[in-house]
């Protein structure tokens, strides 16, 4: 049997003993694109961050393909939100691009030509290779996401973590995105994106993650977007785990 | 006095070469030496000359070690400050630098005189537990980070300034040299202290060279760089180690109080002047040794000024050019770009002039009287004159005196602007009435603006979504896109006539 791309167990984390995310169990199947969906402080991000082992997780684990994610590291795809760099770093959009390609490199190894030629072809793919050479921060938001998208691209990667490809970003780069993201999925590859905005995660997603500090729905859309669960997501009735949440931080 | 001997030799020095060095120098005089400004000419400029060959030809051992110190110490502080600057953490840098003073004291109380490793060894631990500290604060309180930072940097140096009045009032203190640490002496430096500086600054080459991507996407992306399974933590303890070994090494000759302004200066000039990291440590290295080396070089000339201040000074000056003269972020530059847009939109409004002036009597006749642009333009003729002439010396438009009256000829070239810019206002103005419905007496303004920097996508974009205009809001004909293309190749106009037409037509 194929290991799924991505179980997790009883993943807790918590931010400064503050529990932001409870005991969420999920196998995501192959091939799907999905939508991690949820009221703000939900722990979408966190989500994503504590399967990569970017934000410490206080219980639970997490198998990539069936094996802990440092293991499979370099299975994974990540985009961040757009926010969580300066752009005003100084690299130009080949140079993030082939930050994608690290995770191959290992520890030693140098930047090869095929390297380059992926980077670009990647580039090429988000329409952004006329501006490979462009300092970054002379970047439209929607450029610059696609710079991230590229960079993701360039990982060659099986699973796709996604946080917030959306946000800042026009019409015309959201459609070209979701575009390119099916076009992954056609290739078996498995998505998952963060994702704030209801009617259109109907529309974009195959499957929902329905998360408020733990996991409400997770299964196919049409299953899933339903009034009742869509309330219990974004309804007041869970409030008190959060009220829990910050007693138990003031108790620390 | 040997003070005042080192102040008039730059002095008569620098008057001698003001022309060619003006501006380096004067920065030099006005910071350093203005106290002294009475005491001018003292000196003879023949001592000058003998000091400073001295230093050029290396022939003194201290020359050569204060030398070498201060290249290898250019180039750790460039590496280390350009990471330091682009994480922005210049204050960071700052508290390390202060918070190891205490350290420095008691190294040498501990091994009763100034024992290089044992002043290493405690400027490290103080350094450690400095940043200890500060993470301490932060985490346990809801003070931010800026003001644990500050604390952390005044009592440090606090502790550290009243260790060493102590060491001072021993019997040996006089003789310690421990004041040196404040301030800075490159000619004080030890061999000893030249290996450790030079071992510093090859470790730093060697690591940043080995492992540049690490440290390049550690420093970027961190959240990325741990997603791609880099032990992104690692790398940033390097990091830390790195400059904390660097700022303790230093202090021997730039001084505690200002190694961080040795740190952050060159890196932040590099920073002005490219966009590519690997260059940014090239050049904020190759900043960091002309300071290092003018800094020691001018302290020598003065009889051994603190060289801390020079280095600075030499960094500031280097600074100061590149905030002027950078080619992309440059003051100049950035004068310069604007001096020339502000140029090619007078010349547009001109053209948009004559276009009207043209436009106003149906097109007849190609010339344009002057005094018809004048008035329309309400200025007087002298102005609209220099106005046309600055067209002429761009080519786009001839100045011809025609039976004792002067008119315009604009060239083709001249020509499509003119209507180019027409279009674009009109089309903008059409666009705010029909689709951002704005009354058509308030979109004129607006027009006179945007109509200087529509780029031709965004005018096709236009009209298509106007169904391809002919006339403006006022009723005015609008010259498409197609019409000028057409008047290119010289094919007879057909479907929707409009305004436009080649001079010669």
């Amino acid at each position: 049997m194929e290991d799924v791309p991505l179980e997790t167990h009883d993943l807790t984390v918590a931010y400064e003993k503050r529990p932001v995310l409870y005991g969420v169990d999920v196998r995501v199947p192959e091939g799907k694109l999905i939508g991690i969906v949820g009221p703000n402080g939900a722990g979408k991000s966190t989500l994503i961050k504590a399967i990569m082992g970017i934000v410490p997780t206080t219980g639970g684990w997490v198998k990539v393909y069936g094996k802990p994610f440092a293991k499979n590291a370099k299975r994974v795809g990540y985009v961040p939100q757009r926010e969580s760099v300066d752009w005003d770093f100084p690299v130009n959009v080949m140079d993030v691009v082939l930050m994608g390609r690290y995770g191959k490199l290992g520890m030693m190894g140098r930047v090869k030509k095929e390297d380059r030629e992926i980077a670009e072809a990647c580039l090429e793919k988000v329409g952004m290779l006329p501006y490979a050479k462009r300092q970054i921060s002379n970047l439209s938001g929607g450029q610059q996401q696609r710079v991230f998208l590229a960079r993701a691209l360039a990982q060659e990667s099986d699973l796709y973590l996604m946080d917030e490809p959306f946000v800042g970003v026009d019409a015309a780069t959201e459609a070209a995105i979701i575009e390119l993201l099916r076009e992954l999925k056609n290739r078996g590859k498995t998505i998952m994106v963060v994702h704030h905005d209801l009617p259109t995660a109907q529309k974009y997603f195959d499957m929902l993650l329905l998360l408020n500090m733990r996991l409400v729905a997770f299964g196919p859309t049409e299953e899933v977007f339903t009034q009742e669960l869509l309330q219990k997501t974004y309804g007041g009735r869970l409030t008190i785990l959060s009220e829990v949440a910050s007693t138990v931080s003031r108790e620390k | 006095m040997n003070r005042r001997f080192g102040y008039g030799t730059v002095l008569s020095w620098a008057r001698a070469n003001a022309s060619r060095w003006g501006l380096v120098v004067s920065f030099f005089l006005v910071c350093a030496f203005s106290a002294d400004a009475a005491r001018i000419g003292e000196l003879e400029d023949t001592q000058f000359w003998e000091q400073a060959w001295r230093f050029v030809s290396l022939r003194d051992d201290v020359v050569r070690t204060a030398l070498l110190g201060a290249v290898f110490l250019g180039i750790s502080c460039g590496l280390l400050g350009s990471f330091i600057v682009v994480r922005k953490l210049s204050l960071f840098g700052d508290t390390l630098s202060h918070a190891v003073l205490p350290g420095v004291a008691i190294g040498y109380l501990v091994a009763g005189q100034k024992d290089p490793l044992a002043i290493f060894v405690g400027a490290t631990v103080a350094g450690v537990l400095g940043t200890v500290m500060v993470n301490l604060i932060k985490k346990t309180t809801h003070i931010k980070e800026d003001s644990s930072l500050g604390m952390v940097l005044a009592g440090f140096y606090g502790v550290g300034i009243v260790l060493m009045n102590r060491i001072q009032k021993l019997p040996t203190g006089t003789q310690s040299g421990i004041d040196k640490f404040l301030f800075g002496q490159a000619a004080a430096l030890s061999p000893t202290e030249v290996w450790m500086i030079a071992g510093v600054a090859i470790a730093a080459v060697l690591l940043v060279w080995g492992f540049y991507r690490q440290f390049l996407l550690g420093s970027f992306d961190v959240g990325f760089a741990r997603a791609l399974g880099l032990p992104a933590g690692v790398f940033h303890y390097v990091l830390m180690m790195l400059l904390a070994f660097t700022v303790v090494v230093s202090l021997q000759a730039v001084g505690a109080v200002l190694v961080s302004a040795m740190l952050v200066i060159p890196a932040a000039s590099a920073y002005l002047l490219t966009d590519r990291m690997h260059r940014m440590l090239i050049l904020a290295s190759a900043f960091g040794v002309i300071s290092g080396v003018l800094g020691a070089f001018f302290s020598f000339l003065g009889n051994s000024l603190p060289t801390g201040p020079l280095m600075v000074l030499a960094a500031s000056t280097v600074f100061t050019l590149s905030f002027l003269f950078s080619p992309r972020h440059g003051l100049v530059s950035r004068w310069r770009k604007h001096r020339s847009r502000e140029k090619r939109i007078q010349n547009e409004n001109t053209l948009k002039a004559i276009y009207q002036v043209r436009e106003a009597s149906e097109f007849a006749g190609e010339g344009v009287k002057l005094s018809d642009l004048a008035s329309r333009m309400r200025e007087s003729e002298e102005e609209t004159r220099a106005r046309v002439e600055q067209l002429g010396a761009i080519g786009m438009c001839d100045l011809k005196e025609i039976e004792d009256e002067w008119f315009a000829f604009l060239n083709p070239d001249g020509w499509l602007r003119a209507c180019a810019v027409v279009r674009n206002h009109r089309l903008w103005e059409l666009y705010l009435t029909n689709q951002a419905e704005y009354e058509p007496d308030h979109v004129h303004d607006d027009a006179e603006v945007i109509e200087h920097v529509l780029g031709e996508e965004t005018v096709r974009q236009l009209e298509r979504l106007l169904d391809y205009p002919a006339e403006d809001p006022h009723g005015k004909l609008i010259p498409s896109l197609a019409d000028l293309q057409r008047s290119l190749t010289r094919e007879p106009r057909e479907g929707r006539s409009s305004g436009y037409r080649m001079p010669n037509q």
